[in-house]
Parts: structure tokens; C-alpha cells; sequence
């Protein structure tokens, strides 16, 4: 720390706790309480960026979120580093590593530096301009635009740290702890209500707090002394929840609010172990109180971005908060009395001040009257031309303004200053406001946009509203706060605020300079480097909306939104227009208002909790039996189980084999699974199935096809019909949930006339499906009584039995053509029946078999999975599944689209089997049909939906859909592949067992 | 993220909700009498208005009734939550 620069005795910074930190490899130090950037400036560094396109030097010119240049990288650890990391924002802790970006190999040289003087070449939209031909060099611009724009790096490894989410509800949320927040905090409090307050910073008061002048005065004591009794008040007051560190990220609509805490980001690393880094609050609040500020506005002139050119907002926060001077030889450049507290504090701090240059003709306020009382010199009605000094300002050059303010005049004159404080009045955070979907209407008198309309339970009060001095400020709080929660009486009522500024100021958006506009460089967006300049040639380009404006110039786009200049960018726009700035309108502002981390966005939804799955009573057994899962909607169902060494291929051909030759077993509790009941299940089953189900009898099972209203198929399963009003449906694993809702919507909505109930009963039964020649055996010695000849149980009929006291339903159902029986129990027996199953089938090698096996036994069997083979645009004529189709039925849903003049096409796409020339050639799932290759563009006439090796036929096989498929049979087609075609032969659809006969053993 | 008046559970978040789209188009009773045209009317065509526009919701997370609610499309502003088979309210 430089001695000169640190102010000793300050409140906020405890001098008793130093700490060491390193910027750009030099270890430094500063104080417990500073921020970064007050460390940093204590130690007499400005410099610590490049900017983005002319890689111009940069210094840290706010004190707050708006900061364009001063954003770091944090850490060097792989995992822990951030970049983008504004130095006013992070509190500094005890061995803290930053480094600036943007530059190479160093800030104070820097190679990109020369785009500064190639700028005349690097005009707005020149990266449209130039990058945007031949198409072909894309590739080659990217590389070298990547590596140029380096906003920081990203971390390469897994974040290590822990975040939090928060549900929280509240009365009033309370945006910003700032004086006009905590008034409205305790008028609220004291009304009983529930408040939340959120502050972004460490200490409540926001600038208040530590306004050190008494030139203004509240019930006649000292303003900060006012506000310290207050913020103990509500400190101990049990209604006012209060968050520091918390910054609001976003305002959606009906007051539902996110907020992210920072936990840990202010400890050394060493402290931070096993801790929360940052919390998300999820907020609904009733009612909102926007208080979140204003922002000071630079001035836009030639050179206005040399490091040591500050907000006078910030030169004061960083002398009477922090205790740093930003120079030792300042000047001040104004159109508002603002900046004459900068001044104050200035003088009052024995700093030197060398002069003001106030755009103005005059002020006659107490605290103008006050600094001219000292013998500072003011140059009223003068503007500055230009500034020096590359690294560091040296020197301002200063001209007179003519009548107008569009020129200047007389003799230029030169002051020299290491720092330039810069006040061009202030800007209403009104961001949350309009994110929120709240209409702005523009002040002329101000030049603000402020809020206006808003159909939400929401205010905005202090200088987030457009009161700027402190007695509008506490006396518009105290009276909107009443109003908007319908308040009588508070006890600030009589307050009494003493105040010592002028309002009037004076506005130039665009301040004139003796060189012509094309030979200077008045910076607007500081971090993407746009002048005023390049607004102006937007609009000669002919862009006039200010949404395109800012798109082409990139004015506003970087990482602090262009909080800062925005406002200049709009009114240069309507000045060159001509136009209100009403009428412009301004861009629009997103959430989130200030940075997130993913990690603050994901919470603990990482790994394991990325989301929830769903695991069936059979699962340890699949993990302990080496099974692979694969993920069906949220289930983890068991793929294949590869046995040592094994590829996925060979285990896929030994499970089939098995399942074939002797008998194999697969989980099927993933199926949907809707219990229906009532005197009108029949019905409905006929209502929403595409089949009749009239005549079924109790014991027996059917299967149903179920269309969308277009006439597409949308499920599939068997339903089993357990007693005379009581059926139990079967859906595809991953349709079970849509399946509900749908038949839910109808029997609601469309048929509440329907006596029907349905429950999902999916996770209450598990379900153990053995299939193949030795299935009775196996099934026989778990069952001894149960009678399993073909009269008794046939093919699509079920069994209620019991094994010990266990209730098992035993239905003989098929999806492998094999003989095959599905004992379904309740779930907590799963694994036990699972475990009997294969104990009872060791004599018949029963074989355990995945979904992939699954797959490959019922394609050779030519049945459709609905999802893989259709998808949604399939009808059951496309699907050549015609017989399904109820001739007799009135209706059922989706029926009146089956001969829709689209549906009943002949030339649709349609189900059909494929069969490779070469039998030991697969095809790929999802590769392409044509005809003729060889004529461009090549007709597409379908493609491969499900492909396999089949080792029973000992041959590929294929399903597929196919234009005019129906017509193809026999036909020779291509499927072109990369670096192949391979030739195929269109087939039936079944290509093993065609008349059934495996069904019975 | 808004919020939804169940009409048989209360107010609730939208995320325990699924959208069905319009209400008051009435699955016609006699498909097969209908035409292309007028099935497809049924079928396809939906107002999408900007402003109140009644809707069909479902409180699928929770008591997974259906219900209809009257809904500004411009600002998501819920004016009136009624039940199935009530009149839609007049505006
Ligand atoms: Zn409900």
C-alpha cells in the first residue's frame, strides 16, 4: 500500500487485519473491508485491463456492479479459477490470485495493442463486415476471433464446491438496503408485515452510510449517523429478514424472484472448506419494493478511457468508505452539483484538488457556494477536449463551450491530474423493473427513463425511481411505501430532511471537441469498445432501431450490459435522428442483472442428483449379475449382461439363443401400469383403443393400439381383464405417464358420463417375464398346482395364484413369439419371485436377458415398438397393422382420421421389412433409403428404424419405413453409407415363425 | 413461473401444471358425419389469441384435475380459474 494513498481511521476497513494478495504475479497488500479494487487502488494500480477490439489500457473506473474495465480472473487452480470477475464486487481475502485478461503477454505491453492503431480499419460491424465471406473461411475467421476476444478463461475441471437452493416466501421483498429500502423495511415492520430485504453488499446504507459531509441533515443530527440508528433498528427487528452478500439475478413474472448469496467468496480459501459457496433463493413475494439505486453516468468525450478516469460517485466511495485516494492530483468534470460532494470529501480528506470543469454556467447551492468558498477553481461552461497520458491520465485539455453546447471556443488549457473524477448525472436501476414486464416512460426534464406502468404488485421507490437528493429521496419513500401498502400513518411522518443541492442540470450527450467527431475517440461501451462515432455510422449504414443499433455497434453487450453508457448511446441515436428519446425506446434488459455461476444455477442437481431415476425392486440383482443399464425415460432398465470379456454384440447373441432354444428372463416392471375399474370400463377400453373389446372375457388378456385424435399411433400394451368392471392396461415404459393424463383428460372432459377410475399402479407391481421352449418347466416347479395346459391357460389368458401367501398374477403373454409368462407381484416381492425364477430355471440355463435382446427377439417377430419404429406420424394402415382396426365400432379416438384424404395417401411411408444382400452386413439404425443414387438430389424414400443380427436366422434383419412401402416387397434398393452402399431386398415384416407356432412351446 | 388457482387444491405453482391448449372445443359426438374440412376444424385449428383466451389446464402434480382458466396471453395474468363444464366468464 502506498502511504500517501491510504487514509487512515476509517470505519468500514480494519486496519488491524492485513492481508497479502497477488495481481499479475506481484504480491500486494490491503485491509480486511477493502474490495479488490480499493486494494488495488491503494496501491497506486489504475491499469488492469485491455479492452476488448483496440486493446486499449483500462482502469477501474466505478465502484459497483457497472464496472466495464476492471474484470479479472480469479485463482489459478484448474477447477476453482473464474474469469469475468469484477474487482469492485469481490471482497478481498486473504491469498487472493487474480490476473488481468485480455492481454498478451502482459498488460503493460500488450501485442493487440496495435488494433488501436489500426482502428480507423476497425469501424463498427466490422467483424460482420469482414468475417462474413467467402463462407468457407468461417472456420479460419473463428480460430483467430476466439483467440483475440479472450474474455478470460473458463475452468477446465470439475467444480469442486457446494451450492445451495432455497425456497423462500415473503409480505414484501425488499430490493436494495440502501436509505429509501431500509425506510420502507421498517414502515412495513412496523405494519406487521413479513419482509425480506436483500442487499448486494456487505454492510446495509448503501451510500448513505458513508456520507461523511454535514452539510445535509436528517432530524438535524448527521445523515450517517441517522441511518446507523435506523439499520440497529432493523437489525433487531424480528419482521426483517435481512440478506447481505445477496444480489437479485432475475424478476419474472407474478413477484417470482431469484437471488443469489455469495457464502464463502469473501473467506481465504483455507475457510471456505465444507461450506456453501453460493445460495439461490427462489422468492414469491406478495408484494416487491424496487430500491435498488442509481448509477452515475460518465461524460462522453474524446479519450474519456484513460485509466484513472473515474465516476466521482466512486472517487468518494473510495476515499470516505475505503480510505484510498484514487490520485493525488484530481480533477473533477461536471454538469450536476453531484460531483461538489466528491469535491467535499476531497478537500476534507487534505486531498488535492486541482480544479472542476463544470459543463454549466452556474450553481448557486449551499455545497457549490461551500467549494467555491475554499478557492477551488471552477471553470464554469468549459468542457474537455481531449485527455493524455497512455497508461495513466496526465494531463486534460479544456475549451470553453459556445452558446449552443455544440462547439467550442477560445483558448484551450491544460491542467495536469493523475485522476479525473467524471459526474454526468445519474441513471434509475430500472433493469429489474422492465425485466419484470414493466413499461418505462422517459423523463425529458431528467433525461432518465423511469418506471411507469407494471401489472404486478411491485414499486420502485428512491433514486431506482428517479429521486435523486436526499430529501425526495427519504420523503417520496416514506410516502409511496404508505400508499403502496396502505398505510395511515409511520412514524417517519414528521421527518425532517436538510438538503444542500441543486437540482437543475445541465445535459450533452455527446460533448463537442475541437477536432472533427472522425478524429476522436469518445468511448461509449468501454468493455466493447463502441464511440460515438460508430453509433453514428450505424445510423448512416441505415439502422434505426436502437435493438439494431446495439446489435451492430455492440454497444451494451459485454459482460456488464452497458449499465453505464446505454443511456448516451440512446440519446446520440435520437439526437442524430432528431427523435424523443421517448419514442426510441431503449433495448431490452434480461436477467440475469448481474453474473450467475452455473454453479448457483444448478444447486446440488450435479451427478448422482442431475436427475432422479427410477430403479426397479429387481435392480441390485441386475448390478450384481454385471448388467449394463440403459436409461427408458427415467428408468434404469437392465440393457444386457455381458459376461466376462464379452462385447455388447456377442451378449445379444447368446441371450437370444437362450431365449430361443431353452428359456430366458427379463425385468418388465418398467411397464405402465393403470388399474381401471367401474361399470363403464368396457366402454372405455373400446373408446380408446382402435380394437373391440366387447366380447372379452374375464381371465383373458387382449392387446390394444391406441391413435391420437390425428389418427397417429400414440401407444400400445396388453390390458387384462381381472374381473367383470375391473381391467388392468399395460403402456410402453416411456408413454405410461402421457397415457394417464390423456385417458384422464377424456374421462374428465370429454365422457364425464363414464363410470370409470383410474389408478397408476406402476411402481406397485413387479414383473418377471420368462419366455421360451422350457418356460412351462420352469414355471411348473414355482407353481405345482397351477394347471398350465393349453385348454386350461392359453395363450393370452391370465391366472390369479398365490406362492405361500404371496398373490401373484400370472399372465400368459408374448412379446418374443416364444411361450412365454409374466409373473407380476407386488413390488417389495419383486426380487424374490425375480430370484425364484431363476433358482427354478437353472436346469433350463435360464438366461437373464436386457431390453437390447428384448429389442432383437420380437423384431425377428416383426412387432413394432411404438417410439422407435413410429414417430408420430405413423397411422396403423402405415404400420400395415390393419387387422387391428375395429370395422364394427362407431367410434373411438382417432378413428375419423383414418380417412383424412392425408392418412388414406397410398404413397405414405410404411412398415416394411429390409434384408441385406450380404446377410452378414447390419444396417444402421436411422440410415437412409433411396433408389437411385446416382440422380441428384437423391430421393429419399425412408429409413432403417430397427436393425439387428439374428443369430437364430443367422442373418441381418431389418424394419424400416418405406414410401409406397406396401408395393415394394421384392424390390432391390440402396442404403448409402459413408463410405460404402449396401443393398438391400424390401421383405415381410416377419421373418421368423410366420404362422406362430413357438407361441405354444 | 406463475401461479394457478386450483380450483380443488388452491393456489399452487405453475410447475405442478400441464397446458391443454383451448377450452370449449367439444370433441364432436358424430365424427364419422363430419368432413374433412369440419373434422379438421375440430382437429387443427386453434385461435391463439393475443389477450384472454380460456384455456384447459391440468394440476397434473397434484389432484390431476382438469380445469379451465381464463388466461391473458400478453402478460400471463389469470383472470377468473373455473371448472369443467361451467361457462367461460364473460369479459
Ligand atoms: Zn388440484
Amino acid at each position: 500500500m502506498s502511504k500517501n494513498l491510504r487514509i487512515n481511521n476509517k470505519q468500514f476497513v480494519d486496519e488491524t487485519r492485513k492481508l497479502s494478495f497477488v495481481f499479475n504475479g506481484k504480491k500486494l497488500y490491503g485491509y480486511k473491508g477493502d474490495t479488490l479494487a480499493s486494494a488495488l487502488l491503494s496501491n497506486n494500480i489504475h491499469l488492469v485491463g485491455r479492452s476488448f477490439k483496440y486493446h486499449r489500457p483500462r482502469g477501474i473506473m466505478t465502484s459497483g456492479s457497472e464496472e466495464p474495465n476492471a474484470i479479472l480472473q480469479i485463482g489459478n487452480d484448474d477447477a476453482l479459477t473464474e474469469p469475468n470477475v469484477r474487482a469492485t464486487e469481490i471482497e478481498l481475502y486473504d491469498g487472493l490470485i487474480c490476473n488481468s485478461q485480455n492481454c498478451w503477454p502482459s498488460v503493460k505491453f500488450d501485442i493487440g495493442g496495435i488494433n488501436n492503431f489500426l482502428s480507423p480499419l476497425l469501424p463498427a460491424g466490422f467483424y460482420y463486415k469482414t468475417f462474413m465471406w467467402p463462407a468457407s473461411f468461417w472456420e479460419k475467421y473463428e480460430y483467430f476471433i476466439r483467440k483475440s476476444a479472450g474474455l478470460g478463461k473458463s475452468p477446465t475441471k470439475q467444480d469442486p464446491d457446494m451450492y445451495d437452493h432455497r425456497y423462500m416466501h415473503c409480505d414484501i421483498l425488499i430490493v436494495g438496503g440502501g436509505v429509501s429500502g431500509l425506510i420502507a423495511a421498517k414502515i412495513a415492520s412496523d405494519d406487521n408485515k413479513k419482509v425480506l430485504l436483500l442487499e448486494d453488499k456487505e454492510l446495509l446504507g448503501g451510500s448513505l452510510i458513508y456520507d461523511d459531509n454535514d452539510i445535509s441533515k436528517i432530524d438535524n443530527q448527521k445523515s450517517s449517523e441517522w441511518l446507523k440508528r435506523l439499520i440497529d433498528n432493523i437489525n433487531n427487528d424480528k419482521n426483517i429478514i435481512i440478506k447481505t452478500r445477496t444480489s437479485l439475478a432475475a424478476y419474472h413474472n407474478y413477484n417470482f424472484l431469484l437471488a443469489r448469496q455469495n457464502l464463502t467468496d469473501h473467506l481465504s480459501v483455507n475457510d471456505r472448506n465444507n461450506k456453501i459457496r453460493q445460495r439461490l433463493y427462489k422468492i414469491r413475494a406478495k408484494k416487491v419494493i424496487i430500491s435498488t439505486g442509481a448509477i452515475e453516468r460518465p461524460q462522453i468525450f474524446h479519450n474519456n478511457d484513460r485509466p484513472g478516469i473515474m465516476l466521482a460517485s466512486a472517487v468518494k466511495k473510495y476515499i470516505d468508505y475505503y480510505g484510498v485516494r484514487c490520485g493525488l492530483e484530481n480533477v473533477l468534470f461536471t454538469n450536476n452539483d453531484s460531483a461538489y460532494e466528491t469535491a467535499l470529501s476531497l478537500h476534507n480528506s487534505g486531498t488535492k484538488l486541482n480544479a472542476i470543469i463544470d459543463i454549466r454556467d452556474n450553481s448557486s447551492s449551499e455545497i457549490v457556494t461551500k467549494i467555491k468558498s475554499l478557492g477551488i477553481q471552477i471553470y464554469w461552461n468549459h468542457t474537455i477536449v481531449n485527455t493524455k497520458g497512455y497508461k495513466r491520465i496526465k494531463k486534460v485539455t479544456v475549451m470553453k463551450l459556445n452558446d449552443k453546447g455544440n462547439d467550442v471556443i477560445g483558448k484551450k488549457i491544460e491542467l495536469n491530474c493523475d485522476c479525473l473524477a467524471i459526474s454526468g448525472g445519474w441513471t434509475p436501476m430500472v433493469h429489474l423493473f422492465t425485466q419484470s414486464g414493466g413499461k418505462l416512460k422517459f423523463d425529458n426534464k431528467d433525461n432518465i427513463f423511469v418506471p411507469d406502468k407494471t401489472n404486478l404488485n411491485q414499486l420502485s421507490i428512491g433514486s431506482a425511481k428517479g429521486d435523486f437528493e436526499l430529501d425526495d429521496v427519504l420523503i417520496n419513500s416514506i410516502k409511496d411505501t404508505k400508499k403502496f401498502l396502505q398505510i395511515e400513518n409511520s412514524n417517519f411522518d414528521k421527518i425532517d430532511v436538510k438538503c444542500s443541492k441543486e437540482k437543475e442540470k445541465k445535459n450533452i450527450w455527446l460533448l463537442p471537441s475541437d477536432k472533427p467527431l472522425s478524429k476522436t475517440k469518445p468511448f461509449l461501451d468501454y468493455q466493447n469498445d463502441s464511440t460515438a462515432k460508430d453509433i453514428k455510422l450505424a445510423l448512416r449504414e441505415g439502422f434505426k432501431s436502437i435493438e439494431h443499433v446495439k446489435r451492430y455497434t455492440t454497444t451494451g453487450m459485454g459482460t456488464d450490459q452497458g449499465k453505464l453508457a446505454n443511456m448516451h448511446a440512446l440519446g446520440i441515436v435520437a439526437d442524430t435522428t432528431n427523435t424523443n428519446m421517448g419514442d426510441l425506446g431503449t433495448t431490452t434488459f434480461r436477467p440475469p442483472y448481474t453474473p450467475l455461476t452455473f454453479g448457483t444455477i444448478v444447486g446440488r442437481n450435479v451427478g448422482q442428483f442431475f436427475d432422479v431415476f427410477r430403479k426397479t425392486p429387481m435392480h441390485d440383482w441386475h448390478v450384481d449379475n454385471n448388467a449394463k443399464f440403459e436409461n427408458v425415460g427415467q428408468w434404469k432398465r437392465a440393457w444386457y449382461y455381458p459376461k466376462d470379456g464379452e462385447s455388447m454384440h456377442d451378449t445379444v447373441q447368446r441371450e437370444s439363443k437362450a431365449a430361443r432354444k431353452s428359456s430366458g428372463i427379463l425385468d418388465a416392471s418398467t411397464l405402465g401400469k393403470i388399474d381401471i375399474q367401474g361399470t363403464d370400463a368396457n366402454e372405455f377400453l373400446n373408446r380408446v383403443y382402435t380394437n373391440a373389446w366387447s366380447k372379452l372375457q374375464v381371465g383373458k388378456c387382449r392387446y390394444g393400439l391406441m391413435l391420437n385424435e390425428d389418427g397417429m399411433v400414440y401407444d400400445d400394451g396388453v390390458t387384462t381383464k381381472l374381473g367383470e368392471n375391473h381391467y388392468l392396461m399395460t403402456t410402453t415404459t416411456g408413454g405410461a405417464a402421457n397415457v394417464m393424463s390423456k385417458l384422464e383428460d377424456y374421462l374428465q372432459t370429454e365422457w364425464p358420463e363414464l363410470n370409470v377410475f383410474l389408478t397408476s399402479v406402476t411402481d406397485h407391481y413387479a414383473t418377471a417375464s420368462v419366455c421360451g421352449p422350457n418356460a412351462k418347466k420352469i414355471i411348473n416347479k414355482i407353481f405345482k398346482d397351477l394347471d398350465l395346459s393349453d385348454e386350461s391357460f392359453p395363450h393370452m389368458s391370465f391366472k390369479e395364484v398365490k406362492l405361500g401367501d404371496i398373490n401373484c398374477r400370472v399372465m400368459r403373454i408374448s412379446f418374443t413369439g416364444e411361450l412365454s409368462y409374466e409373473i407380476n407381484v407386488e413390488a417389495s416381492y419383486g426380487k424374490y419371485i425375480w430370484e425364484k425364477c431363476i433358482e427354478a430355471g437353472k436346469e433350463f440355463n435360464i438366461t437373464p436377458y436386457g431390453t437390447e435382446t428384448m429389442h432383437l427377439l420380437r423384431a425377428e417377430k416383426g412387432f413394432i415398438i411404438v417410439g422407435q419404429d413410429t414417430d408420430g406420424t405413423m397411422t396403423p394402415v402405415d404400420l400395415q397393422m390393419d387387422w387391428i382396426i375395429s370395422k364394427k365400432k362407431y367410434d373411438f379416438i382417432g378413428k375419423r382420421s383414418l380417412y383424412r384424404s392425408d392418412t388414406i395417401r397410398e404413397d405414405r411411408k410404411q412398415l416394411v421389412g429390409l434384408l441385406t444382400d450380404d446377410p452378414n452386413e447390419i444396417l444402421e439404425e436411422g440410415a437412409q433409403i433411396v433408389k437411385d443414387e446416382n440422380k441428384k438430389p437423391v430421393n429419399m424414400l425412408g429409413h432403417v428404424t430397427s436393425s439387428y443380427f439374428s443369430p437364430t436366422l443367422k442373418k441381418s434383419i431389418a424394419l424400416a419405413v418405406l414410401k409406397e412401402g406396401k408395393q415394394l416387397k421384392g424390390q432391390k434398393l440402396l442404403v448409402p453409407m459413408i463410405n460404402k452402399t449396401i443393398k438391400v431386398t424390401v421383405s415381410d415384416t416377419v421373418f421368423l415363425d410366420k404362422k406362430n407356432e413357438r407361441i405354444n412351446g | 413461473m406463475f401461479l394457478i388457482n386450483c380450483p380443488y387444491c388452491g393456489e399452487r405453482d405453475q410447475s405442478e401444471f400441464i397446458s391443454g391448449g383451448e377450452a370449449h372445443i367439444a370433441r364432436p359426438k358424430q365424427p364419422t358425419e363430419l368432413n374433412d374440412d369440419q373434422w379438421a376444424e375440430y382437429l387443427f385449428m386453434r385461435k391463439n389469441i393475443k389477450g384472454v383466451q380460456f384455456e384447459r389446464w391440468n394440476h397434473a402434480h397434484g389432484c390431476r384435475k382438469w380445469f379451465n382458466v381464463a388466461r391473458d396471453t400478453s402478460n400471463d395474468k389469470i383472470e377468473k380459474v373455473y371448472k369443467m363444464g361451467e361457462q367461460p366468464p364473460k369479459l
